[in-house]
């Protein structure tokens, strides 16, 4: 698939060049503004939404930041109140700390188990799409099916996996109680879930390395880890940096399972930014004050992608 | 037909595709190779382990409720029982959540596809001041997360009248998708020009040129951004939890969790719940999985 694609649309530069060529002979101004009048009209629905359902409700969130509103009262600005309050909040301290927690634990579990994975399916030969789809099922699965089974799994007093860990002499913790194991527990079923994406992504990448390299490796007496660590995950560095990049805001934004496993009373070491943001806009609504903490989440989030995309020069390797 | 012309061309183009697709079916590894036998036995165990939470699921389900504390945990029922099912289908709108979340679903996806095409057709096409900008700023919404503009649009879909109605699932979801348009264009950038310049000859307008030629020619990223659009809304819990209040509004996921709340601990009737909205899902998925598979991966590598 990877490959038809590459084919297909060609990188920014050269179809740039062949748009070029598009008919516009300087002077016909009416044929000019009869595109745009085209442009519009294809456009129109798009914008629409880009102004109704983004540009617009982006803005009035910044608004809402400064301000303190309950939704039905008068708006009142309260300058950076909301911001400092944010700062000063002891619970949010924690989940803010739970999510990176989470964050930490989630992200290189799937990063890591998708690749390996990955890579022995793609050893499998015609099998590999049977196997692809025991790992894929949870991804088609929606979150809360997933949190219903796991709230099963993970529940000590009916728990087959509990029962599992005492007969081989493990401890059996309360796992969604403990507030040592909440965040874990939720971040394995998390990686649980989103594994197949992964592996489905590795392996476009994987196979779109050329096999004339392996070949040439071959022939110069390489080992499977030698042709991993010089072949394999340089030409990969382009994917793993889109998955871990995309993985992390995902992971910053985890909600669903949280929202499920505790309803509106989860314990504080269980909380998410997001489950704060939810709690605090559409409970208490707060609007204000939760506006506030998405702000801080979107500057999170660009710091760390950003950070990201300036550590990609030592890592990254591209082709062309 | 003054079309021929064009559609010769479309069809050249596509034997082109699939000619291309045939020779990437993976050469190596075809048959059977007994040194791969541990390997094997590997991925069958992570494949059981993996499946595992899902098979608990279904037989839990059939279990009578006095057989869930039984130690120790036994993953078939002792005696099968479909009152779990029965509990559900009656202590939650099951039905109606089905309709709703395929209406939801199937609209978003359609307007996503149209809308999507037609901006990309523009912004790839068609030469109009500020595109390049317009095009900058789609792309720099994806960055924004979802729970920062939810809160505005809570408030707008409530001037609108439209909270606790499907639309404010359907429509802002279905207007606005910055990816879609994104993916989209990358496809229109790659279809030759001369196709286009084919219809021009054969005097086709704008609106003939993107029906006849450009649409038919996007059905590869089409149908990959549909298994998304299609999946994603689904299975979102997010929207309809915050937008939806009334129980014949409910989508399948928000039918779960309010049944979960409803019927706390009646665990073997919360897993017929989950079955039921699991199931169809994961049927559509066995019989289509290469689609689904290789629509995700593509969903993903263009960006």
């Amino acid at each position: 698939m990877a490959t038809t694609v590459e084919g297909r649309s060609t990188p920014d530069g050269t179809v740039a060049s062949g748009s070029e060529l598009v008919r516009t002979t300087p002077g016909m101004k009416r044929k000019r503004r009869q595109d745009s009048l085209w442009a519009l009209a294809f456009l129109s629905p798009q914008l629409v939404g880009l102004l109704v359902f983004m540009l617009g409700p982006l803005i009035f969130a910044v608004i809402l930041g400064f301000s303190s509103w309950d939704g039905f009262g008068s708006r009142t600005f309260v300058g950076f109140d909301n911001f400092i309050g944010v700062l000063q909040d002891q619970q949010l301290r924690q989940s803010w700390i739970n999510t990176a927690w989470f964050t930490v634990l989630q992200l290189p579990g799937l990063m890591i188990t998708g690749f390996l994975f990955a890579f022995l399916l793609q050893k499998a030969g015609q099998l590999k799409s049977v196997y692809r789809v025991f790992f894929f099922a949870p991804q088609v699965t929606s979150s809360i099916a997933v949190a219903a089974i796991w709230l099963w799994l993970l529940n000590p007093e009916i728990s087959p996996l509990n029962t599992f860990l005492a007969r081989i002499g493990l401890p059996t913790p309360d796992w969604l109680q403990d507030p040592a194991t909440a965040i874990p527990a939720i971040a394995f079923v998390s990686v649980w879930q989103a594994l197949g994406y992964m592996i489905v992504m590795y392996m476009a990448g994987i196979e779109s390395v050329p096999k004339a390299l392996y070949e040439a490796a071959d022939i110069d007496g390489a080992n499977e880890w030698q042709k991993m660590r010089k072949i394999t995950i340089p030409l990969l560095s382009p994917t793993i940096l889109f998955l871990s990049i995309t993985s992390i805001i995902g992971s910053f934004q985890v909600f669903d399972y949280i929202f499920f496993f505790y309803e509106t009373t989860a314990p504080s070491n269980a909380r998410t930014i997001v489950y704060e943001i939810v709690n605090i806009a559409f409970r208490e609504f707060r609007f204000g004050f939760a506006s506030a903490i998405a702000i801080y989440l979107f500057i999170v989030l660009l710091i760390v992608t950003g950070l990201q995309l300036l550590a990609q020069k030592r890592w990254v390797y591209y082709t062309e | 037909m003054t079309t021929t012309r064009a559609e010769l061309a479309i069809h050249a183009a596509e034997e082109v595709e699939t000619k291309e697709y045939g020779k990437r079916t993976d050469e190596e590894g075809r048959g059977f190779r007994p040194s791969r036998i541990p390997l094997h036995i590997l991925l069958i165990i992570f494949s059981i382990l993996m499946f595992i939470p899902f098979m608990w699921m279904v037989f839990s389900a059939f279990k009578p409720l006095d057989e869930i504390f039984m130690r120790p945990p036994k993953m078939l029922p002792n005696n099968w029982t479909v009152e779990g099912f029965r509990t559900a289908w009656e202590g939650a709108p099951f039905a109606s959540a089905y309709v709703n979340s395929f209406l939801v679903a199937s609209l978003v996806t359609i307007l996503t596809l149209l809308t999507c095409a037609m901006a990309a057709y523009a912004f790839a096409r068609i030469r109009f001041p500020g595109s390049n900008v317009l095009f900058g700023i789609f792309l720099a919404t994806m960055m924004v997360p979802f729970q920062l503009t939810i809160i505005p649009l809570y408030i707008i879909l409530g001037q609108l009248q439209w909270i606790d109605t499907l639309l404010a699932l359907i429509v802002p979801a279905g207007l606005f998708n910055a990816f879609g348009v994104f993916l989209m264009r990358q496809y229109v950038r790659g279809i030759p020009l001369e196709l286009e310049e084919a219809a021009a000859i054969d005097g086709a307008g704008r609106i003939r040129t993107f029906t006849t030629i450009i649409l038919p020619l996007l059905k590869t990223p089409m149908t990959a951004l549909g298994i998304f659009v299609f999946l994603g809304q689904w299975n979102d819990f997010f929207r309809p939890l915050i937008f939806l209040n009334s129980e014949e509004k409910f989508t399948i996921p928000l039918v779960v969790n309010y049944f979960k709340g409803a019927y706390a601990s009646d665990w073997t009737s919360l897993m017929a719940a989950t079955t039921m909205a699991a199931l169809p899902m994961l049927i559509v998925f066995i019989i289509a999985q290469k689609q689904i598979v290789e629509g995700i991966a593509l969903s993903g590598s263009k960006t």
